[in-house]
């Protein structure tokens, strides 16, 4: 296995990485319960997704003949900067807008006592209204 | 070759399925701030496409407009929050 086998070998691991958690972040987007749960998939795994696919990237056009390509760490290290102070501002955006929290869906600390009905201090008691997502 | 096209032919299809989840939850909501965090993502998404058809076709083209939807996007997300949050975006 010569150099350039390995190195097309290390740019599709990053390159699958990249795209699973890409993937990964966005389906927490989708499927997660609540506004706030949901923030924590974009914000986390898609940038880490996105940041293996630059790497790849600059190892694939590193290897060009125009030498060392660099300028795609640029990007990454923009993201990597933006990403948090984006995800501070929609989750103030939702605070301003009332957007609740699933009440059932982790117990705050500390925790409360089980609800009438219920087994466990996480479970939904059998009679209890189902409180869906507040439409705004 | 073989091994990094087969690559790049299974990370876009991830990266598709990744998009067409965005979309359903920008039409999904419920509420504002779920289809602005649903554009957020998807700018990043688009970035990760972006630069994994540059590697695909191998031109450097694409990454500029990666660089530039990466500026706009964070500008955008930005101003849409504000917009949320203060019902005006220039005051």
């Amino acid at each position: 296995m010569d150099a350039t086998t390995l190195r097309e070998a290390a740019i599709a691991a990053l390159l699958l990485v990249g795209a699973a958690f890409a993937l990964v972040g966005s389906i927490g987007l989708a499927r997660l319960p609540d506004f706030y749960a949901r923030l924590h998939g974009p914000t986390k795994a898609t940038t880490l997704g996105v940041g293996a696919t630059l790497l790849a990237s600059a190892l694939w056009f590193s290897g060009r003949d125009s030498g060392v390509s660099l300028h795609e760490l640029l990007v990454a290290g923009f993201l990597f900067l933006t990403a948090p102070a984006s995800a501070h501002l929609l989750a103030s955006a939702a605070l301003h807008l009332g957007v609740r929290e699933r009440s059932r869906w982790l117990a705050p600390w500390p925790r409360r006592p089980a609800a009438p009905g219920a087994e466990h201090p996480l479970e939904r008691p059998a009679h209890a209204p189902e409180d869906d997502d507040d439409t705004r | 070759m073989t091994l990094l096209s087969g690559a790049i032919a299974v990370a876009l299809a991830l990266l598709g399925t990744a998009l067409v989840l965005n979309v359903w939850r920008l039409v999904r909501g419920p509420s504002a701030a779920d289809r602005v965090m649903a554009l957020d993502t998807a700018y990043i998404n688009t970035i990760a496409l972006l630069v994994l058809l540059g590697i695909a076709r191998d031109s450097a083209l694409y990454f500029e407009a990666a660089l530039l939807i990466a500026l706009l996007g964070f500008v955008g997300t930005v101003a849409l929050c504000k917009f949320v949050l203060r019902g005006d975006i220039v005051e």
